[in-house]
């Protein structure tokens, strides 16, 4: 494994970012920051999980005995290329706006006779979940310096980008946050970290262009499902449940703000 | 050279932003009559809701039920409307009311305790269990003392808050109100109503109120 190797000389650098005098100038800690930042692109960890996705891709698999290779993820049966810098959008099958995990979950379904309860309510560590995760780093590569091109032409996927927008707004939980509180100003931080203005096609792009991602800190891949969760958690709200059109359409509002927006995925996170 | 480096990334910054800026198209605006778009009317995003979300350990789906204040303060277009005035003047009056001063008469706790519940960004998560003291976020959105450069910037700088606005019993009334319930005094603030939601308890809030406005408090040197 590289990984681990890859990881252990990202914290030597995050020691030295971080290993200012309290005395020090905030510009040095920037420039830290920066420095720790620089670093991370060297050697981007998701690669292996991209490699691994690959190969459950064409992996025969679930009592038909059958591949995913002919999943339509909506530029038609096996097409990959690009088709992640479309989603979410509007399937005619299932008469849904999918994103890409949950147009996953019904390829799994279709063309593999897997029954996907278990994985909906597994947690995302979870092994039963490692697979969508894989599969969503090497689909989203596959989209690697394409545009963004996110159709909202259907009713339901203007609908699905307006039901996200409400979400965005909408305040709740001990907290009274929403996730505009944090998301919903240009140029503000949360601790050191800063926090795209979602709102806008610079500050969703920014989002949206860079999941799923390896996050450094954790030494996981996350899929986009993933990092919703989690902020959804820190919002002190109950869970969103994996694949639903809450999640679905928290990503069609990123996904449609940040079109013409260029794909960097799979990204790599502090 | 360093200075010629910084230019070259100046412009080269600046050439990318032109760049980006031009590429991309104006997200689709909000109706300016306060609706959410025709398919995201409140049956359908009810649905939506009620169905995406599960209970998961101490939080339960009862916390996506809004309290007046909070559906208030969820639709951006329509928050300063003046068909709300009335509205919004009553529900600051119920937030003002909410406040609870201290019971025993004492105001400022002990500052270095405050600094620890600043510090804290733990509790009321699903991760988080049920009776565990709740941290103040405070640093996440505020600078407070000199030392600590890791601070958010949603909230203004409370460095040398007590220098800067002494400690009168106005002053003190006021910062204590703040941290029990600032939608009391500004009605969508964005910091979390950290007494009214019981967040925090009354001694905590005595702590913060010592790093604050306690002159041997870092935040005052």
């Amino acid at each position: 494994m590289r990984a681990p190797h890859i990881k252990a000389s990202l914290f030597v650098v995050i020691a030295l970012a971080f290993s200012v005098s309290s005395q020090a100038q905030q510009d040095s800690t920037s420039a830290g920051i920066e420095a720790y930042r620089e670093a991370l692109q060297d050697g981007n960890p998701a690669d292996l999980y991209v490699d691994s996705g690959a190969e459950i891709w064409k992996k025969k698999a679930g009592p038909k005995e059958a591949s995913l290779e002919k999943c339509d993820l909506g530029l038609g049966p096996g097409k990959v290329k690009g088709a992640y810098a479309q989603l979410p959008r509007y399937f005619k099958d299932t008469n849904k706006v999918q994103d890409l995990e949950s147009r996953l979950l019904t390829c799994m379904e279709k063309l593999q006779g897997v029954d996907t309860t278990e994985i909906v309510k597994a947690a995302f560590s979870s092994p039963k979940k490692a697979d969508l995760v894989a599969l969503s780093a090497y689909i989203s590569a596959e989209s690697k310096g394409m545009k963004v091109k996110v159709s909202l032409a259907h009713p339901k996927e203007r609908q699905m980008y307006d039901l996200g927008r409400r979400l965005f707004y909408y305040e709740a939980g001990p907290y009274d946050f929403a996730c505009a509180t944090c998301h919903g100003q240009d140029g503000k931080r949360i601790r050191l970290q800063d926090l795209p203005y979602i709102p806008s096609a610079e500050g969703a792009a920014k989002g949206w262009t860079t999941w799923p991602a390896y996050r450094v800190s954790s030494g996981q891949m996350w899929s986009m499902q993933w990092r919703i969760n989690d902020c959804f958690r820190q919002q002190r709200f109950p869970e969103p449940i994996y694949a639903s059109d809450v999640t679905v359409a928290i990503s069609s509002f990123m996904a449609g703000n940040s079109n013409g927006s260029v794909m960097q995925t799979p990204g790599i996170k502090r | 050279m360093m200075t010629f480096k910084k230019k070259t990334t100046v412009v080269l910054s600046l050439l990318a932003a032109m760049t980006a800026g031009s590429v991309l198209a104006a997200p689709p605006a909000l109706p300016k009559d306060g609706s959410w778009g025709s398919g995201a009317g409140d049956a359908n995003f009810d649905t939506m809701m009620q169905s995406g979300f599960q209970s998961k350990g101490i939080a339960t789906t009862e916390r996506l039920k809004q309290d007046p204040t909070q559906k208030l303060c969820s639709n951006p277009t329509t928050i300063y409307s003046a068909k709300n005035t009335a509205l919004r003047e009553k529900l600051q009056g119920e937030n003002e009311a909410s406040i609870k001063y201290p019971s025993n008469g004492n105001w400022l706790g002990n500052w270095k305790n405050g600094e620890k519940i600043a510090q804290s960004g733990k509790g009321l998560t699903w991760s988080d269990k049920a009776g565990e003291a709740n941290g103040g976020n405070c640093y996440n959105c505020h600078q407070i003392t000199k030392e600590e450069l890791a601070y958010g910037t949603i909230g203004p700088s409370l460095y040398n808050y007590g220098k800067l606005r002494g400690n009168s019993e106005e002053t003190i009334r006021y910062t204590w109100g703040k941290i029990f319930n600032a939608k009391a005094t500004n009605i969508c603030s964005l910091m979390p109503r950290a007494g009214a939601m019981g967040v925090l308890n009354e001694d905590q809030i005595r702590d913060l109120m010592a790093l604050l406005l306690d002159p041997e408090s870092p935040v005052n040197k």
